[in-house]
């Protein structure tokens, strides 16, 4: 057991650290807005210069090699100062996705990835279906020697700046079924294909994608067909670790905000800091952060694990306990601000906005406790 | 970064475990599955058994008779004690007075008290806590007054637990009432449990056991050379003593053994509409909720030993009141959990003490032993060792800086 940061990983915080509080916050609020697809490409090639665009991928497929501590520590800090540009969903989603299913595939792009020419994404959610991984209905039938898809995608992470686009369909089986699902390339110009940008709550740009009988080549199938159920479950269990420690950073930055507000606002003839009931809610608070902290760290770890039961279990578990930190500590720092907390003057207004989203993101509290539940809870305790 | 136990460690834990499969007797393992404690007798049966092993004071240093433990072998043995479960070695004993002794106490005081805390032939308990000086210890009011080479006591103290079977407590006691400073005139002394004028009277709580006591001292004669350190220095050593070794607050292990009897209950346990209460979905949800919270408390202690053992500090570390707070929160919770797996038929009073054995239980009432008990004790988990408040109070201060005044 060891919980320290290598010498690299040390060094790797204190850069991102850096470079986010150089760019973002209210800033990378503001210059994200000015965005049409959610890139703000001064930060993506300071990412790319830093080599963060090419961190999670295998040295061998020409990335650095960053696994998923690395991964943690990034997204800690871009939590910490609301860093807008889609890195979890241009580069991170999607990488996940092809390293699990066609390492070959993903060697190619990782050069083009890591300098910030080709973003990545990953169209799988659609609309209704919640949070339920194998629902998908857009189909992609066999033609000649091609597809054809048909089908709608929607919020597609980086969806509005990507420039290859992975795409989940239905090659057999029906609508919920883990059998039958398929990933295909789409160009982004392919005939049929319709992209509509908007923004989120959070602020982030995403997509939605029409499909119209989209003419694929054979070699556009991704993997092996209809097996991709379980590399698509990895890549998203990737992601909500990742996002798990963006709860961590954004809730931590809530909190010290939090404090030093009621240390400096004055009602009733001093500062606020000095109630009790007040700083009762900010321990509170502090106990929130520092328990997803340690749920965050677990979910990292436990993507290494060859048992793909006992990774569910971890990631759910860590979803829950950092939806319920976020949600706590979110809406106490919002409270605790007053009137000023709920304007989208102050960075804490954001942050709430996000880590609202981070809540339900691949997965609310709810569905990941009966992910757990199913699953025989932690250890399989509560199994047959 | 590497969250789970190392080989070694791994090794240790497996040897732990045989160590107390092998070597609990077999009547405290029964009792304890029965009841959910221990008997004094019992308590000091199996420490004895541990300090043969040389495993009785994990985190003493070598020369005091401690193992040599890493941090995490203690974390990991004091887990599988508590899930055992087995007796844990006597706090006062062994994670208070002990560590006060051999850090504070000249050469005499360690050779004359350390062997026989360690091995639970002196059985101490803690003087603190007075009618008027709770969360607010410094306030308290026993006196001692030196008197030739003694020091005459007066006052009384309360919630002293386990009173009725120490040798010795180690107590707080003012010297000097005139102090600027309330905390500044108080001193840390040892009292022989049967000297002259010492009368302990039992408090019962609400779990209907005998644990802790009202202690009263009439004119106690305690010689000077029971006085551990300097006179009036007595509030430093009592911060030194509840700030060391408190990562093993939390009580996870205590809290998880409680759960395994939950689920093992609730597996027969029927419920309305022809189920068992393990397929219950509102059980389920609390089951799981709290195995998430837990596996974060879990990994929050393992957090705060790494980082004490990469940055070793004498001062008490602030951020083991969120495994207090949390801890407590979890052994109420889990010993809830279990109550109300055990259902109705935890409510007979099953007297451990035999104080009321004129309880005769109804025939054909299957009792869950003892779940009623622990669902009582862990109400106090909040309040001792620094109450719930009182660890927001630390968090708030300590770690957010926030003032008592402005």
């Amino acid at each position: 057991m060891n919980f320290e940061y290598s010498d690299e990983q040390a060094l790797l915080s204190d850069a991102v650290t850096r470079f986010v509080s150089d760019r973002y916050g209210l800033a990378g609020v503001r210059s994200a807005a000015e965005t049409k697809d959610g890139v703000t490409a001064a930060n993506w090639q300071g990412m790319a210069d830093m080599g963060l665009l090419g961190m999670p991928f295998p040295e061998q497929a020409g990335g650095f090699g960053g696994g998923p501590v690395e991964t943690q520590i990034v997204m800690e800090a871009f939590g910490r100062g609301h860093v807008l540009d889609p890195w979890v969903g241009g580069v991170l989603l999607p990488g996940a996705l092809l390293s699990a299913l066609d390492p070959a595939r993903l060697t190619e792009l990782v050069p083009d990835v890591a300098t910030g020419d080709l973003v990545l994404a990953l169209a799988h959610e659609e609309d209704g279906a919640r949070y339920v991984t194998a629902q998908v209905v857009t189909n992609a039938r066999r033609c000649g020697n091609g597809w054809r898809l048909s089908g709608r995608k929607v919020n597609v992470l980086a969806g509005a700046a990507a420039n290859r686009l992975f795409v989940t369909a239905r090659t057999a089986g029906a609508e919920a079924d883990e059998d039958g699902i398929s990933v295909f390339e789409v160009p982004v110009d392919a005939p049929g294909l319709s992209r509509t940008a908007y923004r989120q709550y959070d602020g982030q740009t995403v997509a939605a994608l029409t499909l119209d009988d989209v003419s694929l080549p054979d070699g556009a199938l991704v993997g092996d067909e209809g097996e991709a159920f379980s590399a698509l479950e990895l890549a998203l269990d990737t992601a909500t670790a990742a996002i798990c420690a963006e709860a961590v950073g954004a809730t931590e930055t809530m909190l010290h905000a939090t404090v030093d507000y009621l240390k400096t606002r004055q009602q009733f003839g001093g500062p606020l800091s000095r109630f009790q009931v007040l700083q009762h809610r900010c321990a509170e608070m502090y106990v929130a952060v520092e328990q997803a902290r340690s749920m965050a760290l677990y979910a990292a770890v436990s993507l290494g694990l060859e048992d793909r039961d006992e990774r569910r279990r971890a990631i759910s578990a860590a979803k829950v306990q950092c939806a319920e930190s976020a949600r706590f500590a979110g809406q106490n720092a919002v409270q605790m601000h007053g009137g000023i907390g709920v304007t989208d003057e102050l960075l804490v207004g954001h942050l709430f906005r996000r880590t609202t989203m981070i809540e339900r993101q691949f997965g609310d509290a709810g569905h990941h406790l009966a992910r757990l539940d199913r699953l025989g809870g932690l250890d399989n305790q509560m199994g047959e | 970064m590497e969250l789970s136990f190392s080989p070694d460690e791994l090794a240790f834990r497996a040897e732990v475990r045989a160590f107390i499969r092998d070597n609990l007797p077999e009547d405290i393992r029964a009792f304890a599955h029965r009841s959910g404690y221990y008997k004094a007798d019992q308590v000091r049966r199996w420490q004895k058994i541990l300090d043969s092993r040389g495993w009785a004071a994990g985190h003493w240093p070598v020369e005091f008779g401690g193992p040599g433990w890493t941090a995490v072998q203690r974390y990991i043995f004091n887990e599988e004690l508590l899930r055992a479960p087995a007796p844990e070695p006597l706090s006062f004993n062994i994670n208070m007075v002990g560590p006060v002794i051999y850090t504070f106490g000249t050469e005499e005081q360690k050779s004359r008290f350390l062997p026989k805390i360690r091995s639970l032939d002196w059985w101490f308990c803690q003087g603190f806590s007075e009618p008027g000086a709770g969360s607010d210890l410094a306030a308290l009011k026993t006196s001692a007054v030196t008197d030739g080479d003694s020091y005459v006591i007066n006052g009384q103290k309360i919630w002293t637990s386990t009173a009725q079977h120490a040798d010795w407590m180690f107590a707080l006691v003012r010297t000097d009432p005139k102090a600027p400073k309330k905390q500044m005139g108080i001193s840390f002394l040892l009292i022989d449990m049967n000297t002259p004028g010492i009368d302990v009277r039992p408090i019962v709580t609400i779990d209907g056991e005998h644990h802790t006591n009202e202690v009263f001292f009439d004119n106690v004669r305690v010689p000077a050379e029971n006085l551990i350190g300097e006179e009036n220095k007595g509030w430093d050593y009592a911060k030194f003593l509840l700030g060391s070794e408190r990562t093993g607050i939390a009580r996870v292990g205590l809290s998880k053994g409680r759960m395994d009897r939950a689920l093992e209950l609730a597996r027969v346990a029927p419920v309305y509409g022809g189920a068992r209460l393990i397929e219950d979905p509102g059980f389920r949800q609390r089951a799981l909720k709290l195995q998430v919270e837990l596996k974060a408390l879990e990994i929050s202690a393992l957090r705060i030993i790494d980082r004490q053992r990469r940055n070793p500090s004498d001062k008490p570390d602030a951020a083991s009141s969120i495994l207090k707070l949390r801890g407590a929160e979890t052994q109420q919770a889990s010993a809830e959990l279990l109550a109300d797996a055990a259902g109705p038929s935890a409510a007979p009073f099953f007297d451990f003490r035999e104080m009321f054995s004129d309880n005769e239980v109804p025939q054909g009432v299957a009792r869950a032993d003892g779940a009623m008990r622990v669902h009582f004790a862990a109400r106090p988990a909040t309040i001792y060792g620094g109450a719930s408040e009182v660890q927001k109070n630390i968090i708030a201060k300590a770690i957010l800086g926030f003032k008592d005044k402005p």
